[in-house]
């Protein structure tokens, strides 16, 4: 069985990194062997210039906060945070004042002497989150940190991440499966797929640009409509709907029915069938426009975009064109 | 679960019954070690401390509660380090035969003792030949002694991720330190309630240590054996057993303190596993068998 098959990867010191894909994509055992809890069969694992594959866990330069945060039961929160410094053998008075530095920049000064079982969800995250930042490592992974919390949470917790990972200059690579984490927190994403990486680039990049079917589907919805025998993808907000006898001012226009209407607060979503084959979703801001203005399930509508937003993708995945 | 008013009271009286036939006869014995009488009667005629001062007194029953100690204790240690080793090995580390090693180590319980019992000595004394002495009881004891370690630290060790140990190697922790402040702690309320009960199951142990112990040699339990028998040391009898079972209660009750307390089980988990402490190890063995 083969979770990752032949990736190249270089992620920069200092920058926010994110391993987007689906759930056995092989995003997890990758940071596990950067971790050093798995091996790779071949390859190098570089960290700062130096192959580290083949290197134990413990002599490696970095953390991990996982996914089950794992923090020991029997040790208290300030024990937890501070294990890694007494491992490391950082005196009494600087290991004290590293991990109160630590609590206090995740925001739980004081909780020190509970134990993991008396926290919440969320306070359980930061002491991993603690407990990882206070060794200083050159590279802190992240599995799925968020994955537990609800979504409130996960939202706050995500622009937290985001600033302490600012504050403290560490480089983050996060794994996650969550397409809106992974676009609002990275400094670049990595789409796995099948123990392969689709595509890296920037979340605008990533959003804007899909090279293929599956990282225009995965970051996004897929959209994808073939014409003239090229394959491209156009995102639903960058589809307009036309109003009867309007000019078409620049756009491409297909004509269609609108096939599904789903209400979604701030949003409406559409699928329209189009009459050339294949269907779109778009969606409308609600912006409270005269009752009749907004297309009803059924309507014939006409369709437009702007030809730049019509991004060419190549296949399905990207597979055939690794190298084995 | 909701019971009716009339079910609530018949189960009651089930639970009240079976209490009764177990502790009911301890309680018979208790009252003839005071019994006055030289005979072992009903009711007893009257009162007397008499008979636990001739215990003591009594060679033979000294040295046999010293041999069952010795038995017990080594039996016991044995237990502890190979019982730690191989819930070690199954419960955290992947290799071919995991589940098959892990049913082989608990079968023994569920061997009938006789069965053993003979195994052990005809492999002793005609294949080994080995004469039999204390120290080939104590193997024998060890065979099953160390099934209730191993069940009670390997049922701990599953239901502690292995992230625990992961989390302490990500952190810089070699594996001695990883053992030493990370898994050590959580695995010894279980690995000390393991210990107290092989220590108990080695204590009173009689038919195994039948077929075991070399000649001149008695444990506890085959002294009381024999001397039911002698009607000298009949009255005695009584009182030794008080002692027993006092002896083998308290590591009982210990074990079950230690593997109630909360060390280092994950929150909410704990409720469910806390059963598997007690020496019901042959459900354990089948939730084994079938993982």
């Amino acid at each position: 069985m083969t979770a990752v098959a032949g990736i190249d990867l270089e992620i920069r010191a200092g920058e926010f990194f994110t391993m987007l894909g689906p759930s056995g994509s092989g995003k997890t055992t990758t940071l596990r062997m950067i971790a050093g809890f798995e091996d790779p069969t071949s390859g190098t694992i570089e960290l700062a210039g130096v192959d580290v594959a083949g290197l134990p866990p413990y002599e490696r330069a970095v953390n991990t906060v996982f996914q089950d945060y794992a923090l020991f039961p029997h040790m208290t929160v300030a024990d937890n945070v501070a294990y890694g410094l007494k491992v490391a053998k950082v005196d009494k008075a600087e290991r004290a004042r590293r991990r109160d530095e630590a609590l206090a920049m995740v925001r739980l000064p004081g909780y020190g002497d509970r134990k993991p079982a008396e926290l919440s969800g969320g306070q359980r995250q930061r002491v991993a989150l603690a407990r990882a930042i206070v060794n200083r490592p050159r590279v802190l992974l992240l599995d799925e940190p968020l994955g537990a919390l609800d979504l409130k949470l996960r939202e706050q917790m995500q622009t937290e991440l985001k600033s302490i990972q600012g504050e403290v200059g560490i480089t983050f690579v996060y794994v996650t499966h969550d397409q809106d984490e992974a676009l609002t927190m990275s400094d670049r994403i990595a789409v796995f797929n099948d123990g392969r990486i689709e595509q890296v680039s920037t979340p605008e990049d990533l959003y804007e640009h899909p090279v293929n079917e599956f990282v225009a589907d995965f970051v996004g919805v897929s959209n994808i409509l073939e014409r003239d025998g090229e394959r491209f993808t156009v995102r639903p907000e960058k589809i307009e709907v036309l109003a009867p006898g309007a000019t078409a001012d620049g756009l491409v226009t297909e004509r269609g029915r609108v096939a599904g209407i789903a209400y979604a607060g701030a949003v409406t979503r559409y699928t329209v069938t189009l009459d050339a084959g294949g269907s779109l979703q778009l969606v409308r801001q609600n912006v409270g426009e005269a009752p009749g203005a907004a297309p009803t399930a059924g309507a014939e509508v006409v369709v437009g975009w702007r030809p730049e937003h019509a991004a060419r993708v190549s296949g399905a995945t990207n597979k055939e064109e690794v190298a084995p | 679960m909701r019971l009716s008013k009339q079910a609530k009271i018949v189960l009651r009286c089930c639970v009240g019954l079976v209490l009764a036939f177990v502790y009911i006869p301890l309680l018979v014995i208790a009252v003839e070690a005071f019994n006055s009488s030289k005979i072992l009667k009903w009711p007893p005629p009257g009162f007397t401390f008499s008979w636990f001062g001739k215990a003591f007194e009594s060679e033979s029953a000294r040295e046999a509660l010293i041999t069952s100690i010795e038995a017990g204790v080594v039996a016991m240690l044995i237990a502890i380090i190979l019982g730690t080793l191989i819930s070690l090995a199954v419960g955290r580390r992947k290799f071919f035969g995991r589940e098959t090693i892990s049913f082989l180590v608990v079968l023994p319980i569920a061997l009938p003792g006789i069965v053993t019992g003979v195994a052990l000595s005809n492999t002793f004394t005609q294949v080994l030949g080995i004469p039999l002495s204390l120290m080939t009881v104590i193997i024998g004891h060890a065979t099953f002694c160390i099934v209730v370690v191993y069940n009670n630290v390997v049922a701990r060790l599953r239901r502690t991720s292995g992230s625990f140990e992961e989390a302490s190697a990500d952190l810089g922790a070699d594996t001695w330190q990883t053992f030493r402040w990370v898994t050590w702690p959580s695995l010894r309320s279980a690995l000390g309630a393991g210990a107290l009960l092989a220590f108990a199951l080695s204590f009173d142990e009689i038919i195994v240590t039948t077929f075991t112990i070399g000649a001149g040699e008695e444990t506890l339990p085959i002294w009381i054996f024999r001397n039911l028998f002698r009607p000298k040391e009949l009255p005695i009898v009584p009182a030794v057993a008080v002692i027993l079972i006092i002896l083998s209660i308290i590591p009982v009750y210990l074990a079950h303190r230690l593997s109630t307390d909360d060390g280092g089980l994950t929150p909410g988990r704990g409720a469910a596993a806390r059963s598997t402490a007690a020496p019901a190890a042959i459900a354990e063995a089948e939730a084994t068998a079938a993982h």
